[in-house]
C-alpha cells in the first residue's frame, strides 16, 4: 500500500463520521474496534518501514493550491514514524480504560477525530497541511477538557485553546516569511519542508525565524514560562484528556522543534543552544519542585511531566545524533509512562471522587495489583536503569554532555528530584497504615483497566531492556538529520558543535 | 455658436450598462406586477427576483475586460466584473432566507425586492466606474435603498437602525462631495485616471499636495463611514442589531465590498503616485479597526452584536490589503470577501432560522448567547453547523476564512510589512475567544428553559442556503486553486 499514510490519517476521521450513526450503547465498542484497526494499521507501517534508510518514506505528493505553493504531502521517517504508533496505542488504551458515564458516543467521536489529527500532524511534510492539522487538533481536545472535565473545566479548555492558538498564529507569521524567503530565492512558491530545508538563510533571518517558531513550538511543548496553561488543562480534564495531552499533544511542540527549527535554522538552533538550555534547566528543576509541593496526585504528574519535557528539549538542542535520538526515544518513554500514570490516577479518582494525597495512605495493602503497577511506572518515570524511561534520559544527558558538562549536572538533578518527588507521592498514597475508613471497600483494579495498563507495563520492561528495535531507526533518521545540519550550517559556531558531537558519536 | 455635438451610439458602448438595466428594469418588473394583481405570494417575487439575479449574472460574465462605455464613465474592468458577479451571488443566496416558515412583515410588500434589485443597481454602478460622480450616485442610490430595506423589518429598533444608519450615511456623502469637491478643485478633473496624470506632474508642488491629500483624507473619512471603520463604527452594531439576520449578514458582505472596491481604485491611485501618508493613514485605520473592533466585539451579550463586531474587524482585516497595494492583496481581497461571504452569510442564517417573533429570552436581544446554550443536546446538527462556521470564522483551518487570512496575511509578509502580519495573526488570537465563547455555550453547557423551539423559523429553502454555505465552508481548499488563478489573472488585468 503506497497510500498508507493517507489511510492512517483519514481512517479515523471516516470512522469518526460515521460514528454519528452508530448507536449510543454501542459506541465504546465501535471506538475500540476502530482504534485497534488504526493500530493495527500504524503496526503494519512499521513492518513494511525500512529501518536502514534515514530518509522519508511512504511519500504522497498531491499539489493542492499550485499556484501558492501548498500541496498535500505526506511522508514518514524513523522519528515520526514511532510517535505515531504511541499515539494510536494510547489512543487505543485510553478508549479501554474510558471509565466516563454520560455521552460515551460524543466522547467516542471527539476521540477519533483528534486521532485524526494527531497522526496528521506527524505525517504532514506541507507546513500548512501540518500547521492545518496542529490548529484542529485543538477542537475535539477543548470539547474533551470542556465537557467532562473538573468544575472548572470550561476556563481551563479556553485557556488551552486561546494559549496554543496564539502560539501558533506567531508561527504561522513565520511559515509565510519562510515560503516568501524561498520565493524570493527560487521564485516557486512551496511550503513543502523538505524545499524549506535545502534553503541558507543568513543568519539575522535564521534567529527571527527562529523565535516565531519558538512561540508556536514552545507553548506547545510547555516551556518555561509558557507552561501555566498545563497544570490547569491537566488539572481539570478527564483522565482521557490528560492521557493524550500528556502523551501525544505536548510531543507535537518538541516534535516541531526537530522537524523545522534543527534543520531549516542550524545556525539560529546552535546559536540559541544556551538561552534553551537555560529555560529547560528551569523547566526541570523548578516544575520538580512545584510537583513536590503539590497535594493533588494528578498535579504532581502534570508537573512532573513539564520537568520531563524540560529534558526532551535539553536533548533536542544537543546537536547531536545521541541527544536528538535520546530525546525522541523519551518522547515515547515519556508518553507511554506518564500516559499510564494518568489512567493509574484516574482509576482511583474513579472510586473515590478525589485525588488528594491526605485522602489516602496504605493502599498497597488494599489494592495490591494497582500499588504494583504503579510502582512500575513510578520508577520507570524516574528513570531507573532497565526502565524505559532510563534510555532516553542517559543517551540525552550523554549528548548534552558534550555542549556543557555543567549544565548537565544540573540536569542529571532531574534523576534526584524526580525521585523525591515521585517516592514521597508513593509514600503518602500507599504505605503506612490504612488511615481512612473509605479506602477500606476499594476494589483493585478491573478488567478493563487491566487491559489498560498491562500492555504499557510490558512496553515498560521490554524497551526498558532491549531498545533497540526502536532506538535504530530513529538513529537512522537522526544521524541523517545531523549530517544534512551539518553540511548546511554556514556560521562557524554552528559547525564546530555539530562537527565535534557527530565525530565523537561515530566517526565517519 | 455652439458646435453641433454628435456621437454615435456605437461609442456609448451601451453593453457596459446592460448588467445595471437588467436589474432595474427587473425592478419596474415587479412593480407593474403589484399594480396589475394584488396579494400575490412572497414565493412569486422571491423568484422572480432570483431569476432577474440570474440575467443579470450572465450580463455580467458577457461583458468584455478592460472597456469603457457611456461617455467613458463606466470602467468595466476584471476587478468590476469579479465585484458585481460577487455581489450578484451573494444576494441570490440571500434572497431566498426571505422563504421562512412564518411571515414577516417586509416580505408581504413586493417593494422590498423591488428596492432590492434598485440597491443591486447602485452597487453595480459604484463598482463599475472611476468617475467620482458616478460612484456618488452608485452609492446613494444603494444606501438609500438599504435604509429603507432595514426599516421595512417593522420594529422600534429596526426604525432606530434605520435612522441611525441614514443620517451616518449622509455625513459620509457630505465628506465624500466636499473631498471630491477639493480634488476637482485642484486637478480639475472628477476622474481617476485624469486626476493621476495631473497629480504625477505636481507632485513636487507642497501647496497642492496639502490640499489633495486633505481631499483624500475626506473620502477616507466617508468610506470609513460605510466601511465602518474604527472610529466612525459606532452606528454599525446598532444597524445590525435592528434589521433583520439576514440582512445583517447581507451588510456585512456587499455595501462593504463595493466600498473597498472604489477605496482600492481611490486609494490605491494615490498610493501608486507615491502619496505615502494615505498608506499611514489606512494601515493605522485598519489595524485600529481589527483590533478595537475585536476587543469590543469580547464584552457582547448578544450573538448578533457579536458578529456585527466581528464584521467590522474583519473588515478592518480586508482594508489593510488595500494599503499594501500589491496585486496579491488586492487579489487577497476578493478571495477573502468570496470566502468570508459563504461563513458569515452561513453564520447569519443559523441566527435567522432561531429567530423568534418574540423575544423570550431575553429583554432586549433577539440571539443572547445564553439562547444557545446547551444546542448540542437539543439539535446537534444545527450546533456542530453553528460551531463550524465560528471556527471557520476565527480562522481555523481548513476552514475557508483561514485561507484568505494567510493570503493576505501573505501579502503582507511579501511587501515587507511583517508586523501587519503579526498584528492580523494576534487579532485572530483575541477574535478565537468570542468565536469560542459562543461554541462553549453550545457545546458545554446546559440548555436553560428550552422547549425545543429554537429553530422556530427553519425552512427547506433556508436549509438549503445553509448547506450550501457548509459545502462551500468546509470544501474550500479543493477549489481554492482556480479561484486565486482566476481573481490573479483578472487583478492583474486590470493594472492593480
Amino acid at each position: 500500500m503506497d497510500n498508507i499514510l493517507s489511510i492512517l490519517i483519514f481512517f479515523p476521521a471516516l470512522a469518526g463520521l460515521l460514528g454519528f450513526i452508530v448507536d449510543k450503547n454501542s459506541a465504546r465498542a465501535y471506538g475500540i474496534s476502530v482504534a485497534t484497526i488504526e493500530f493495527l494499521l500504524a503496526l503494519w507501517l512499521w513492518m513494511s518501514f525500512d529501518g536502514s534508510n534515514g530518509g522519508m518514506q511512504f511519500i504522497e505528493m498531491v499539489p493542492l493550491i499550485p499556484d501558492f505553493g501548498i500541496s498535500y504531502y505526506l511522508g514518514v521517517d524513523g522519528i515520526s514514524l514511532f510517535i505515531i504508533l504511541m499515539a494510536t496505542l494510547m489512543v487505543l488504551l485510553g478508549m479501554i480504560g474510558l471509565s466516563i458515564k454520560k455521552d460515551m458516543k460524543n466522547m467516542i467521536i471527539s476521540l477519533l477525530f483528534l486521532e485524526m489529527t494527531m497522526v496528521g500532524v506527524f505525517l504532514a511534510l506541507d507546513a500548512i497541511i501540518f500547521y492545518l492539522f496542529w490548529e484542529l487538533s485543538l477542537v475535539p481536545m477543548l470539547y474533551i477538557i470542556g465537557a467532562w472535565g473538573g468544575p472548572r473545566r470550561v476556563y481551563a479548555a479556553i485557556k488551552f485553546f486561546l494559549y496554543t492558538f496564539f502560539g501558533s498564529l506567531v508561527m504561522l507569521v513565520g511559515m509565510l516569511f519562510l515560503a516568501y524567503l524561498y520565493h524570493d530565492v527560487t521564485g516557486v512558491w512551496s511550503f513543502a519542508i523538505t524545499d524549506w530545508y535545502a534553503l541558507v538563510l543568513p543568519l539575522e533571518y535564521q534567529i527571527w525565524l527562529f523565535i516565531a517558531f519558538f512561540f508556536g513550538f514552545a507553548i506547545k511543548v510547555p516551556m518555561f514560562p509558557f507552561h501555566t496553561w498545563l497544570p490547569y488543562a491537566h488539572g481539570q480534564a478527564p483522565t482521557i484528556g490528560s492521557v493524550i495531552l500528556a502523551a501525544v499533544l505536548l510531543k507535537m511542540g518538541t516534535y516541531g522543534f526537530v522537524r523545522f527549527s534543527l534543520p531549516i535554522l542550524p545556525d539560529a538552533s546552535v546559536a540559541m543552544i544556551t538561552p534553551i538550555a537555560v529555560l529547560s534547566l528551569i523547566m526541570v528543576i523548578y516544575t520538580a519542585m512545584i510537583a513536590y509541593s503539590q497535594k493533588d496526585m494528578k498535579q504532581v504528574i502534570a508537573y512532573s511531566s513539564v520537568s520531563h519535557m524540560g529534558i526532551i528539549m535539553l536533548g533536542v538542542f544537543a546537536m547531536n545524533a545521541e541527544g536528538i535520538s535520546g530525546s525522541i526515544f523519551l518522547m515515547l518513554s515519556h508518553g507511554v509512562v506518564s500516559g499510564a500514570l494518568f489512567m493509574l490516577v484516574g482509576v482511583i479518582y474513579d472510586r473515590r471522587h478525589t485525588k488528594m494525597m491526605s485522602e489516602f495512605g496504605g493502599l498497597a495493602s488494599i489494592m495490591p495489583k494497582y500499588a504494583v503497577i504503579f510502582g512500575i511506572m513510578l520508577m520507570a518515570s524516574v528513570g531507573l536503569p532497565l526502565t524505559i524511561g532510563f534510555v532516553g534520559e542517559f543517551l540525552v544527558l550523554l549528548g548534552f554532555y558534550k555542549i556543557s558538562p555543567i549544565m548537565t549536572l544540573i540536569a542529571g538533578t532531574t534523576i534526584i528530584l524526580g525521585a523525591v518527588y515521585m517516592l514521597s507521592l508513593y509514600k503518602k498514597t500507599f504505605f503506612g497504615p490504612v488511615t481512612n475508613k473509605e479506602n477500606n471497600k476499594l476494589e483493585d483494579l478491573n478488567k478493563n483497566e487491566m487491559m489498560s495498563l498491562l500492555p504499557l507495563v510490558a512496553l515498560v520492561v521490554w524497551l526498558g531492556v532491549y531498545p533497540k528495535p526502536i532506538l535504530e531507526p530513529i538513529d537512522n533518521s537522526v544521524k541523517h538529520l545531523v549530517a544534512f545540519m551539518d553540511k548546511k550550517a554556514k556560521t562557524q559556531e554552528a559547525k564546530d558543535i555539530i562537527i565535534s558531537t557527530t565525530v565523537i558519536g561515530e566517526e565517519k | 455658436m455652439l458646435e453641433p455635438i454628435s456621437i454615435s451610439l456605437s461609442s456609448l458602448n451601451l453593453s457596459t450598462l446592460a448588467p445595471m438595466l437588467v436589474a432595474i428594469g427587473g425592478a419596474l418588473l415587479i412593480l407593474i406586477i403589484d399594480l396589475l394583481k394584488d396579494g400575490l405570494h412572497k414565493s412569486l417575487y422571491v423568484m422572480l427576483t432570483l431569476l432577474i439575479l440570474v440575467v443579470d449574472l450572465g450580463a455580467v460574465m458577457g461583458l468584455d475586460v478592460n472597456q469603457r462605455g457611456f461617455f467613458d464613465l463606466m470602467l468595466v474592468d476584471g476587478i468590476s466584473i469579479m465585484a458585481q458577479a460577487l455581489i450578484l451571488v451573494t444576494s441570490m443566496l440571500f434572497i431566498p432566507l426571505a422563504l421562512t416558515s412564518k411571515r414577516f412583515h417586509e416580505y408581504s410588500y413586493p417593494e422590498y425586492f423591488s428596492l432590492f434589485l434598485f440597491m443591486i443597481a447602485g452597487f453595480q454602478f459604484m463598482v463599475s466606474s472611476d468617475n467620482f460622480i458616478l460612484i456618488f450616485v452608485g452609492l446613494e442610490t444603494a444606501s438609500l435603498a438599504l435604509y429603507t430595506l432595514i426599516a421595512m423589518h417593522n420594529r422600534p429598533n429596526s426604525y432606530e437602525a434605520a435612522v441611525k444608519y441614514f443620517t451616518m450615511g449622509a455625513l459620509a456623502a457630505g465628506f465624500f462631495v466636499m473631498g471630491s469637491a477639493i480634488i476637482y478643485a485642484t486637478t480639475g478633473s472628477v476622474e481617476l485616471y485624469k486626476i493621476a496624470e495631473v497629480l504625477q506632474n505636481r507632485m513636487n508642488e507642497t501647496g497642492l499636495m496639502v490640499a489633495i491629500i486633505g481631499g483624500a483624507l475626506m473620502i477616507l473619512v466617508a468610506f470609513g463611514f460605510k466601511l465602518s471603520l474604527f472610529p466612525f463604527h459606532t452606528w454599525g452594531p446598532d444597524a445590525y442589531e435592528g434589521a433583520s439576520a439576514p440582512l445583517a449578514g447581507y451588510m456585512s458582505i456587499v455595501p462593504k465590498l463595493s466600498a473597498t472596491i472604489v477605496a482600492m481604485r481611490i486609494f490605491g491611485m494615490y498610493i501608486d503616485i507615491g502619496v505615502e501618508e494615505i498608506r499611514t493613514a489606512i494601515l493605522v485605520l485598519s489595524v485600529l479597526t481589527m483590533t478595537l473592533a475585536n476587543i469590543m466585539a469580547l464584552v457582547q451579550g448578544d450573538v448578533k452584536r457579536m458578529l456585527a463586531y466581528s464584521s467590522i474587524s474583519h473588515a478592518g482585516f480586508i482594508m489593510a490589503a488595500i494599503a499594501l497595494d500589491t496585486t496579491k492583496g488586492n487579489s487577497g481581497i476578493f478571495l477573502y470577501y468570496i470566502l468570508f461571504m459563504f461563513t458569515n452569510l452561513g453564520a447569519f442564517s443559523m441566527l435567522w432560522i432561531s429567530r423568534h417573533k418574540n423575544s423570550i429570552f431575553h429583554d432586549r436581544f433577539d440571539h443572547p448567547y445564553e439562547k444557545f446554550a446547551g444546542l448540542v443536546k437539543v439539535m446537534p446538527i444545527g450546533a456542530v453547523v453553528m460551531a463550524l462556521f465560528m471556527l471557520s470564522l476565527a480562522g481555523v483551518p481548513p476552514f475557508s476564512v483561514f485561507w484568505g487570512k494567510i493570503y493576505i496575511m501573505s501579502s503582507a509578509v511579501d511587501a515587507g510589512y511583517i508586523w501587519l502580519a503579526l498584528v492580523m495573526g494576534f487579532n485572530s488570537a483575541i477574535s478565537a475567544y468570542y468565536y469560542l465563547k459562543l461554541i462553549v455555550y453550545m457545546f458545554l453547557q446546559d440548555p436553560v428553559n428550552n422547549d425545543g423551539t429554537i429553530y422556530y423559523n427553519i425552512s427547506k429553502p433556508l436549509m438549503t442556503i445553509i448547506g450550501i454555505a457548509v459545502v462551500a465552508t468546509v470544501t474550500s481548499a479543493l477549489y481554492i486553486q482556480p479561484l486565486i488563478n482566476y481573481i490573479s489573472y483578472m487583478v492583474g488585468a486590470s493594472g492593480y
